[in-house]
């Protein structure tokens, strides 16, 4: 068997693949690159994946001045009127100032910060000295946009190392020749080049001028920076947007505002796929500060333009309250039918039967099972669809102007979207406007979480636009956040195992109970074939039954990895408890001697990376020490996003089950880190994310409605009870990869394991409040 | 539509809107403040607070021509013409946001408090910033930062320093030993 339900993987309905799924193949083919060295050895490249990694297609020069044109405006060189271009990403001026462009999304996961610092570390520059702003969009000239997957700094790393290589080079060359002095008796060092044998130095900003008239230094002659010269990279450097963010300047796809502007609302029908019959629209249009109101047919795909009734108004005030006084007649004979109660029953009559697709097998676990010198358990565990809950809701800007005069229609777009080009293609699906008609402007996300891949709203709102023909920003009200998310997909997986007279576990059985959206696969609702413990045991088996619905699911936070971890992980431990072993003991036992489970592929799991950071965890938790009553420790690790994470968790739980997460330790393996700051965020967010999902989160839905609404239903934790968060890391020399997602999945299972251990009550489900736990 | 003046951040300004219009909204769609965030429109999750007569409030609930004549101070207006507020400057120097959508409403919610408790417990912080949801788990960080605006007594950054690879590399082996 090899790893095709794997269903990480993002493909959409139609068999297109997912932005986010891409770029994970894109990073998997990397490293199954035979060869391939770990990331801080001495890289050289080519001078075609130079010309591709820089996005700059045009062969002569690449790298040579590009000064401001006839045409040119403040904005077009940021606040810097004057400032030459090094290259794509970097500009400096005489005065020294240095702007470094971020070409992906920033939605809090911190790339806008970390990305410029991998730059300015290779250039040598002062962070200080260092300004970044957002880049337009242009894939010619910057590379992919995009983030998911936790694949950001994987895959850019070494073209940001490229990138400030080049420059650094440029300003070597241009001081050589200014102050006369052979190249390799200079270095960068503090935005100044300086020689080595003497005092003289240049600054960037005296060199800027000079240097852009040096020409493209050969790819193969860049070396990297040995780590151990490192100055920017692994500190900890707050985020390049915080004094705007505290200031309360503009900044997110919400605060967009443009002369002539409308807001609009969309509302679609409460089961989805429901299509618009009729509507009180004339009533509407009376209403105080309504301007248009008119229903759009949509093309029934929920990812690009349902069926609803648009209103557009002088304020989004305006048009929330209108949304409320709509009537509107829907025609649901083809809509969901979903109902959450219906899921939970049919997966409780046939969780025991194997499921009807084999996913993989090895050995004999039937054999282990009834072996009578074995001890044999089973489980099955239940988790909900959640929402994904942006702070900002879903939000985007357009502006459609027709063309006259025999001159083409033109589009421009504000988008906070985890995937800005992924509009181009619907976009000339839905409106036939070619990439050349499009303007984007990436916005910061309020928040994302896999939730702005699709392009929905982004549809809509050019709908909307086009019919009015002004610009129009289109806010989502938290209601129709809620309603009509991609959900993270809710399911069930029914587990066996057995372990031996020597309490070592043997064999391992899961029947995974997923779900598939119109027959086409939903991301987060597999399970791969390699999945721990499968390839840690001599016997195991794993089988699938996929229910079909209609419910729109999407990525969420570590796909597939925020359930399955709760389930193994929590399973593990049973298996411990009923050997009357140590959780640790068995944990470190199942991963066995230092190995790749795919071997050569370093973006797979390492047995030995994983005992470290158990281990480490462990020990900086104080495991095994003695606890009062009513508290409890629990462990678990999980493998997920090229990421090796482990976690220890201490609770108390009182008499009323009342539940008290302490603190959490979390040991993590993710190669060398950028940003310290950035990355601690990232590991403490994801713990509170992942109690925050775990303790009350759940969306159900009946006859294809969503129940839950808005926040007083549908809780986030509070800082009340955010926990202590301890965090480790192991910077191993292993590629850098990233942290938006990984810490998240074994949250759920060391809190399952420390309540068990607190109480000896076993957590099969999520979440916490359906089992009577309160926080 | 009613006309009446608002006074924000000292400056008085005249709208003329729906008189049932949020505050919320006549900052950001009538006037232009858009540091003030929506995110639920029903006073649950805090990012809309903003100031009236020196309280917090949700701005998402309370139409603003009730507001009229009362001193409003949002966002924006909290910092002293360049020079930041230090809860601002605390909330840079721990790098307290991640979205950052939220940060608003919690730096007012937290501003409201350290004009009526200038050294907060950690008990006092949680009660008064229990109303402001961070979806991006920042509290930690929310919680260090108001105890860095008030009394300067902790370190920035969370984790600057620590852990060294070194010192891990040594528990490591005093773990293996």
């Amino acid at each position: 068997m090899n790893d095709n339900n794997n269903d990480d993987a993002m493909m959409d309905d139609e068999g297109s693949i997912d932005v986010v799924r891409a770029v994970e193949l894109e990073i998997n083919a990397l490293a199954n690159t035979p060869n391939r060295q770990p990331a801080l050895s001495i890289k050289k490249l080519d001078r075609r994946s130079f010309l591709k990694l820089s996005g700059i297609a045009s062969g002569s020069l690449v790298l040579a001045a590009i000064m401001p044109g006839p045409g040119a405006t403040a904005e077009d060189f940021g606040n810097l009127v004057g400032s030459v271009e090094l290259n794509a990403f970097i500009k400096v001026s005489s005065e020294g100032k240095i702007v470094i462009y971020s070409s992906n999304p920033e939605m809090g996961q911190g790339i806008k910060t970390a990305l410029p610092m991998i730059i300015a570390e290779e250039m040598g520059a002062r962070w200080a000295d260092v300004e970044v702003l957002q880049s337009d969009v242009d894939e010619s000239r910057y590379g992919r946009h995009g983030a998911g997957g936790s694949t950001t700094i994987a895959r850019t790393f070494d073209q940001m190392r490229t990138m400030g290589a080049s420059a650094r080079e440029m300003f070597i060359g241009a001081a050589s020749l200014a102050m006369e002095l052979p190249r390799d008796e200079l270095y960068a060092q503090d935005s100044t080049i300086s020689h080595v044998f003497s005092n003289k130095s240049l600054s960037f900003g005296e060199l800027a001028a000079l240097a852009v008239k040096q020409s493209l230094p050969d790819p193969k002659t860049l070396i990297f920076k040995d780590k151990a010269d490192y100055t920017i990279i692994g500190t900890s450097v707050t985020g390049v947007d915080n004094l705007e963010i505290v200031s309360g300047l503009a900044l997110f796809g919400i605060d967009v505002r443009v002369p002539e502007m409308q807001y609009a609302a969309y509302q679609k029908c409460p089961a989805f796929g429901g299509k618009v019959v009729s509507a009180n629209l004339e009533a509407i249009k009376k209403l105080p500060g309504i301007t248009a109101a008119f229903i759009l047919d949509g093309n029934d795909n929920v990812r690009e333009l349902s069926s609803g009734v648009a209103l557009v108004g002088t304020s989004t005030w305006a048009v929330f309250n209108a949304k409320k006084k709509l009537d509107i007649q829907w025609d649901e004979s083809t809509a969901s039918k979903d109902s959450w109660t219906q899921m939970v029953s049919r997966a409780k009559q046939i969780h025991a039967q194997p499921g009807t697709e084999l996913i993989t097998e090895s050995g004999d676990v039937n054999a282990s099972f009834s072996n009578p010198a074995h001890q044999t358990i089973d489980a099955f565990y239940e988790y909900p669809f959640v929402a994904h809950l942006c702070m900002e809701p879903m939000n985007c800007s357009a502006h459609y102007k027709a063309g006259s005069n025999g001159e083409k229609d033109t589009l421009e777009l504000w988008i906070p979207t985890q995937a800005p080009t992924r509009a181009y293609p619907v976009v000339k699906s839905m409106f036939d406007l070619d990439q050349e008609q499009v303007k984007i402007h990436q916005m910061r996300l309020g928040g994302s979480f896999g939730r702005r891949v699709y392009a929905e709203y982004i549809c809509e709102v050019i709908a909307i636009s086009k019919q009015v023909g002004v610009p129009v920003k289109l806010t989502w009200s938290r209601e129709d956040d809620i309603q009509h998310d991609f959900y993270r997909v809710g399911g069930f997986q029914s587990v066996k195992g057995s372990v031996d007279k020597n309490g070592k576990i043997v064999a391992f059985e899961d029947h995974f109970m997923g779900m598939t959206y119109k027959g086409g696969r939903i991301s987060g609702s597999g399970f791969r074939a390699t999945e721990f413990p499968i390839l840690n045991l001599k016997n195991a088996r794993a089988s699938k039954t996929m229910f079909d619905i209609q419910t729109p699911c999407g990525p969420w936070r570590a796909p597939g990895a925020n359930t399955t971890a709760f389930v193994i992980q929590s399973f593990i431990h049973e298996l411990a408890v009923k050997a009357g072993r140590d959780h640790l003991e068995v944990l470190l036992e199942l991963m066995g001697k230092p190995q790749w489970f795919d071997q050569g592929n370093i973006r797979s799991l390492n047995t030995g990376r994983a005992t470290d950071v158990i281990k480490l965890a462990a020990h900086k938790a104080n495991w095994g020490r003695p606890m009062p009553k009513g508290h409890g420790l629990g462990l678990a690790f999980h493998f997920s996003h090229a990421a090796h994470v482990a976690e220890v968790v201490e609770v108390s739980v009182d008499a009323n089950k009342k539940l008290k997460v302490h603190n959490v330790t979390v040991a993590v393996d993710v190669g060398p880190i950028i940003n310290m700051s950035g990355a601690t965020a990232q590991v403490e967010g994801a713990v509170i994310d992942g109690l925050s999902t775990m303790m009350g989160q759940k969306i159900t839905m009946e006859n294809g409605r969503v129940e839950q609404s808005n926040f007083h239903d549908y809780q986030v934790l509070r800082i009340p009870n955010a926990p202590a968060v301890d965090i480790h890391f192991i910077q191993s020399d292993y590629s850098p990869t990233g942290l938006g997602e990984p810490a998240l999945p074994p949250l759920a299972p060391a809190v399952g394991n420390a309540i068990f251990a607190a109480i000896g009550e076993r957590v099969r489900k999520m979440p916490l409040t359906d089992e009577g736990f309160t926080i | 539509m009613a006309k009446y003046q608002l006074n924000i951040n000292g400056e008085d300004i005249d709208v003329d809107v729906d008189p049932q219009m949020p505050l919320l909204w006549v900052l950001r769609d009538e006037i232009g403040l858009v540091g003030t965030k929506f995110g639920c429109g029903i006073a649950q999750c805090g990012a809309c607070t903003v100031h009236v007569s020196g309280q917090p409030i949700r701005s998402c609930i309370t139409p603003a021509s009730m507001l009229a004549g009362q001193p409003i101070r949002t966002i924006e207006g909290l910092a002293n013409g360049t020079e930041l507020h230090p809860l601002q400057q605390a909330w840079i120097d721990v790098d307290v946001p991640q979205c950052g959508y939220c940060q608003a409403g919690q730096i007012m919610s937290a501003a409201a408090l350290l004009e009526q408790n200038p050294s907060p417990t950690d008990n006092d912080i949680d009660a008064a910033m229990v109303g402001n949801y961070c979806r991006c788990g920042a509290y930690n960080r929310i919680r260090k930062a108001i105890h860095l605006a008030s009394e300067n007594t902790t370190t920035p950054f969370y984790d600057a320093s620590t852990p060294n690879i070194e010192q891990i590399d040594g528990d490591m082996k005093g773990e293996q030993a």
